[in-house]
């Protein structure tokens, strides 16, 4: 269990949240819910409606399945669960903790309030959205 | 000296120790009972209650009974209206609550809830050795070579295979705050009266919070609450995520400048005046100066964790402000098996969350449920109680009425939405089997006690729109279909059109 205080230390150093004042990475620290993921625990399930939530790793890590073929790993700093969120769909993938996994977590209906008082959140996102998409690109050319 | 030697439970081994005599643990000992499994019961407190014996410290209770209700009092359907009263299987032990109520509020007074607890354990005949801390806890090999645990007591050690925690979660916590040792927790605060012409802060802006500005409204001269990120309300969560409709009056008092501030704000820091006064900083969460307040009362309505003690030394994973324990959908920690953790502390399994929204674990209505799926558990899996492991068989041409009975009457299903699902089994060589109450991410994951072959799970959800509604989860081979039933604004499912989509989903392939 972190403190708020070890939370904002921990979150400060996150590209996600680069660019927040103190005082906003206090409100991220309140605004997010603290969770651990034992390991092998699913904590994104392909397919299943309602259960999105947008979660970023403070500690651990996680591997992206789709349709049982593993296709990214996760670290510390990294987050998953927006695309189901931002598009209204089903998650794409499993997440499945690949060893005890902390996250913040942040219900999917919390997520577009949250981003728009967050601009540079989003930034980043988009950002990380972006390098994503080349990847994907890459490996498919 | 009666009292002493009467006291059950003297220091020893035993196949099962819960700890605990709040609700939690009285549901627990009643299933374990029922199963016949021998089990010690430990508790500080010198009689059934737990938290409810302290807490709310304005006396009424947040969880409703209503003795007038659509159905009869012992039809399992009137849990839905009665989220108070302990499960039982006899009928004179049922509906307990609505009993003792005198009618000035569906919400039972403080006095009626200790009641209604002890009552349960004196007509269940729940023995506890009261006045039994638990102190600390040591994992040790037993005689035949198996990890056993060893819990310290003031009465002395208790070993045993199977600890099962029901210590609430009522730790008063409090944050870092420089000069918070100025303030008074929440589980310090003194009679309202003497609260008359004081201004008041606040700390906190969740249900304790707004619990005791509601009450000091008549008395406190200011009353401000600050804390960095905005109040919820449940009318506006449209679930019981949030403050209760019942603690909204500041929230109404502010927006028409009555006197009542709310403000999201961090607080920077407490400083006692050379008045006697105390002065709090804080930062508004949206930026700008620093807003002052001298006040003549701080309490720090900062929340409740569990007293875990040295549970995570044993290798127990918490999180969260309240120090939760990591456990699996069965409520056994993940990290340390063998401890289980029962009654409030049952919110650690967040299960799917679906839409956001949590269990009601974390309340009698929904824990009590849980407790009923732990004791079952743990006697199929840890002692092979037939009578837990019983499957009773459903006649094909009534699996749907089956199905229907769950959702239409299932209380737990109604009360731990997304959380459990009824699951019949569906093996072709057997016929459709009643599997009980299943954690449904339990089920989804295949981690579940009907296993992973052929099954149909029913529950009811919500999505936060205010609807509740059926979804059924058909698991097939590897393959797991989700439907989701549309909702009716009157909770009318008993119908035609949805016993026809169910009939759909659970034919036969041809």
């Amino acid at each position: 269990m972190a403190t708020s205080e070890e939370i904002v230390d921990q979150i400060a150093g996150f590209a996600l949240f680069a660019d927040l004042s103190t005082p906003q990475l206090e409100r991220v620290a309140h605004t997010f819910e603290e969770q651990v993921y034992a390991e092998g625990e699913r904590v994104l399930r392909q397919n299943l409606s309602g259960g999105s939530a947008f979660n970023v790793i403070l500690d651990g890590s996680a591997t992206v399945v789709i349709d049982g073929e593993e296709r990214a790993t996760l670290a510390r700093g990294d987050f998953f669960g927006e695309v189901s969120i931002l598009l209204g769909q089903p998650p794409v993938a499993d997440v499945v903790a690949t060893q005890e996994m902390r996250c913040l977590v942040l219900a999917g209906h919390l997520v577009q309030p949250f981003l728009l008082d967050n601009p540079p959140v989003m930034y980043r996102m988009l950002q990380a959205q972006a390098r994503r998409l080349r990847q994907a690109n890459r490996w498919r050319s | 000296m009666a009292e002493l030697t009467d006291r059950p439970f003297p220091p020893g081994s035993y196949p099962v120790v819960v700890v605990g005599s709040g609700p939690g643990a009285l549901q627990v000992s009643y299933g374990l009972s029922r199963f016949g499994i021998d089990h010690a019961v430990l508790s500080a407190d010198d009689a059934p209650g737990g938290m409810f014996r302290r807490w709310p410290f304005f006396q009424r209770m947040l969880s409703w009974t209503k003795p007038y209700a659509p159905v009869d009092h012992h039809d399992p359907a009137y849990e839905r209206y009665d989220w108070n009263s302990l499960l039982a299987d006899e009928p004179e032990n049922q509906a307990i609550m609505p009993g003792l109520m005198d009618g000035a509020s569906n919400f039972p007074s403080r006095p009626e809830m200790q009641r209604n607890l002890e009552l349960f354990a004196e007509r269940t005949g729940i023995r506890i050795r009261y006045g039994c801390r638990w102190t600390g806890t040591r994992r040790e090999a037993a005689a035949d070579g198996s990890d056993e645990f060893v819990l310290t007591t003031t009465d002395g050690e208790y070993r045993t295979p199977i600890a099962i925690f029901a210590v609430g979660v009522a730790e008063p916590s409090v944050p870092e705050t420089p000069g918070i040792e100025l303030a008074t927790h929440y589980a310090g605060t003194r009679q309202a009266e003497t609260y008359a012409d004081r201004r008041v802060f606040i700390i906190g802006k969740q249900n304790s919070g707004f619990e005791l500005a509601s009450g000091l409204l008549q008395w406190a001269r200011a009353i401000t609450l600050a804390s960095p990120s905005p109040a919820k309300l449940s009318v506006n969560t449209k679930s019981l995520v949030g403050v209760r409709a019942r603690y909204v009056q500041p929230v109404e008092d502010h927006n028409l400048g009555g006197g009542v501030t709310i403000l999201d704000a961090k607080i920077g820091q407490i400083r006692r005046l050379d008045d006697g006064g105390l002065e709090v900083m804080t930062l508004p969460s949206a930026g700008g100066d620093p807003i002052r307040f001298e006040v003549d009362e701080v309490i720090a309505a900062t929340g409740f964790s569990a007293p875990l003690l040295d549970l995570p030394a044993l290798g127990v994973t918490t999180f969260g402000m309240s120090r939760l324990p990591a456990v699996t959908p069965y409520w056994e920690s993940a990290a340390v098996p063998g401890l289980y953790f029962a009654g409030t502390l049952s919110q650690a399994a967040g299960g799917l969350k679906k839409h956001g929204l949590p269990a009601n674990s974390g309340a009698v209505h929904g824990a009590r449920y849980n407790a009923r799926v732990l004791t079952r558990q743990i006697a199929a899996s840890r002692f092979g109680v037939a009578a837990a492991m019983d499957r009773p068989a459903i006649a094909p041409d009534a699996l749907v009425d089956w199905m229907m009975a769950a959702l239409v009457s299932g209380p737990a299903l109604f009360h731990q939405r997304a959380y459990l699902a009824r699951v019949a089994s569906l093996d072709r060589s057997t016929g459709p089997r009643d599997e009980g109450l299943v954690p449904l991410a339990a089920f989804v994951d295949g981690t579940g006690s009907d296993g992973t072959g052929d099954a149909v799970a029913v529950t009811l959800e919500a999505d936060g729109t205010g609807a509740i509604y059926p979804v059924v989860y058909t698991r097939r081979g590897s393959r797991l279909d989700e439907t989701v039933v549309e909702p009716d604004p009157l909770l009318r499912y008993d119908t035609p059109a949805v016993r026809a989509r169910l009939a759909e989903l659970v034919k036969p392939a041809s």
